[in-house]
């Protein structure tokens, strides 16, 4: 019989803590799945970040460094230097990466690091209880904006995907939404491509998941599918801001 | 005797990282230091290391992390402000017990402060800097010869141990020259690191955190890091002592400040007056039992530093408590003269 559906070899059976409706385990699966795929499971690193994302650790059957808050850039750094043969991955939350940790990926990206970040873009702070994030959309209530973002006082929100696709070094960046199954696929696709990317020794990939916070949202975990579809993508258009097709940067 | 180079402090050191085996420097610009990443940036390259000059002394550290997770010794180098920025990543890899060395090449401060010598970063060094609970190993060179070999110590003791180590010089120590063997005196201790992320081929996954929530956890850690400091203050101690047998009086100083003391001991000791000297060489671990018991033969002790009285507290701790702790230190840059020293000395007789 053929077996055409199974447990990842790179999460551990576990239990979930993650919250009803929250698709950090949506992305644990996918990127599990890739490094099944691509069979480097035996050599590949992750290094989370903090706030909900740093409990990678608990999921993955695979080494793991656990960063400082907004640093997994620069560990992977050093990580990738001293292992070029190596997967490097960090796992980053939009606190931990673009707010906190923007001189560390900026830099990792700009020296064109080998190494892939995934970046979950949930628009709050999760762990903590649901703060305004750079990505905090316009308008938004959160507990340290009450009142909704205001521009004026706030800014916008920001877009790495965009920004990061800007930088020489950068080999691969898109944005993909894990909010329904066509979108899932679609980020599956990417994730892979990122990994590849490393594989290669294209230089620096990220792929940006939009994500569901239910609990910090104070929605259910249907609404909040719904919220990405109707509130966040319009902001944060989907696709892919820059593919390298061949080592041209050479 | 073995050839001797003169050489600079700073220079000494990085030679004596890369014959300590550190292939990965990771470091952003601050004076007095620069000699050292500039001097990885050419000869790393030339071996097959690794030189980056980061973003940031954040970046630094965390880079640092990195590579000494993946069981290489890696260090970074620094001054005042800039060690500052590195605290939360050193806080990380004690918590996570990844060895690795940290330089301060110190400057004075408070804020930016200035690029004289000073000894006023003890306490970060020594007490932790960053948050939680935790110690350092800290050496303190007091001659180029000690930049290269205490270097060489610096990565031994981190793997040993499975902490950070920092060397804390003035920069007097960085940037004179003196005559030095670069060559190690003892072949270079290694130590097997089964704990390292090299990814999971043929074993069980590894995870290297310093995150504890289940109950007790944490506790449980902290009791075990405290265990490892209780170790090495048995085992690590280091020290140079000076005309303690017969000493009326004990100078204690590191670094800068212990050289000057020297020139007035012999001076002291012209005039009749038994002086002596304890150099500490582990500011951590500290040699409290040493002191303690120089102390109670001694009596009098003269604390000597570069800064307005830091080591000085673990001095009085350290000693009997029928023995007469007084100092002399001079903060910002200022160094002390030996006849301000023989004058604060001859006050306590």
């Amino acid at each position: 019989m053929n077996r055409i559906f199974e447990h990842p070899k790179s999460l551990k059976y576990t239990n979930t803590h993650f919250c009803p409706g929250c698709t950090h385990g949506v992305a644990h699966r996918l990127i599990a799945d890739a490094i099944d795929k691509l069979n480097i499971r035996e050599k590949t690193i992750g290094i989370p970040g903090v706030g909900c994302c740093v409990f990678l650790y608990k999921y993955f059957n695979i080494d793991v460094l656990e960063a400082p808050h907004g640093r997994a850039p620069a560990c992977a750094t050093g990580m990738k230097r001293a292992q070029p043969d190596k997967i490097i991955f960090s796992y980053q939350g939009d606190g931990d990466m673009a707010a906190i940790g923007t001189s560390e990926i900026i830099h990792a990206a700009n020296r064109g690091e080998n190494i892939s970040v995934f970046f979950i873009n949930n628009s709050v702070y999760g762990m903590t209880g649901g703060q305004m994030a750079p990505t905090t959309l316009l308008g938004q209530q959160t507990t340290t904006s009450p009142y909704g973002r205001d521009f004026k006082t706030e800014g916008y929100p920001i877009k790495m995907a965009e920004m990061l696709a800007t930088l020489e070094g950068v080999a691969y960046s898109s944005r993909v939404s894990l909010h329904s199954p066509k979108h899932i696929n679609q980020a599956s696709k990417a994730i892979q491509k990122a990994l590849e990317m490393q594989i290669n020794e294209m230089g620096f990939s990220v792929v940006e998941m939009l994500s569901t916070c239910p609990t910090n949202w104070r929605v259910s975990p249907t609404e909040a599918l719904e919220t990405v579809d109707r509130e966040m993508i319009p902001y944060f258009p989907l696709g892919v801001y820059k593919e390298r097709k061949g080592k041209d940067f050479l | 005797m073995l050839d001797r180079k003169l050489t600079k402090g700073n220079i000494a050191l990085a030679e004596g990282a890369i014959q300590a085996g550190c292939m990965f420097y990771f470091g952003y610009p601050i004076t007095p230091q620069n000699d050292i990443p500039e001097y990885f940036a050419k000869n790393l390259p030339k071996i097959g290391g690794t030189f980056v000059p980061a973003e940031s002394e954040i970046a630094s550290i965390n880079m640092v992390m990195g590579a000494a997770a993946s069981g290489k010794r890696a260090m970074t180098s620094s001054s005042g402000p800039g060690i500052s920025l590195m605290q939360e990543g050193i806080s990380y890899m004690a918590g996570s017990e990844i060895p690795c060395v940290i330089v301060n090449i110190m400057r004075s401060g408070p804020g930016l402060g200035g690029i004289d010598p000073t000894q006023g970063d003890y306490n970060q060094a020594v007490h932790g800097g960053g948050h939680g609970d935790y110690s350092n190993i800290v050496l303190a060179p007091a001659s180029v010869q000690e930049m290269f070999d205490l270097t060489i110590k610096a990565f031994e003791l981190a793997d040993k141990y499975r902490n950070p180590a920092m060397i804390i010089a003035d920069a007097m120590i960085g940037q004179f020259q003196e005559a030095c063997r670069l060559i190690p005196e003892h072949p270079v201790k290694s130590y097997d690191k089964n704990w390292s992320l090299l990814g999971c081929e043929s074993r069980e996954p590894r995870l290297l955190k310093s995150l504890y929530l289940g109950p007790g956890e944490q506790e449980t850690h902290n009791l075990d890091l405290q265990k490892k400091y209780r170790t090495m203050e048995e085992h690590e101690v280091l020290y140079e002592s000076i005309g303690l047998e017969d000493a009326e009086v004990m100078i204690i100083a590191f670094g800068t400040p212990s050289r000057v003391a020297k020139t007035a001991i012999k001076e002291l000791r012209k005039n009749g007056i038994k002086a002596g000297l304890f150099r500490p060489i582990t500011l951590f671990p500290f040699p409290k039992k040493e002191i303690h018991e120089y102390s109670k033969k001694t009596g009098k002790i003269l604390v000597v530093e570069m800064n307005t009285g830091q080591m000085l507290n673990d001095v009085i701790i350290a000693s009997d408590r029928n023995s007469t702790v007084s100092f002399f230190g001079r903060p910002g840059g200022g160094i002390p003269y030996p006849d301000e020293i023989i004058s604060h000395a001859m006050k306590l007789l």
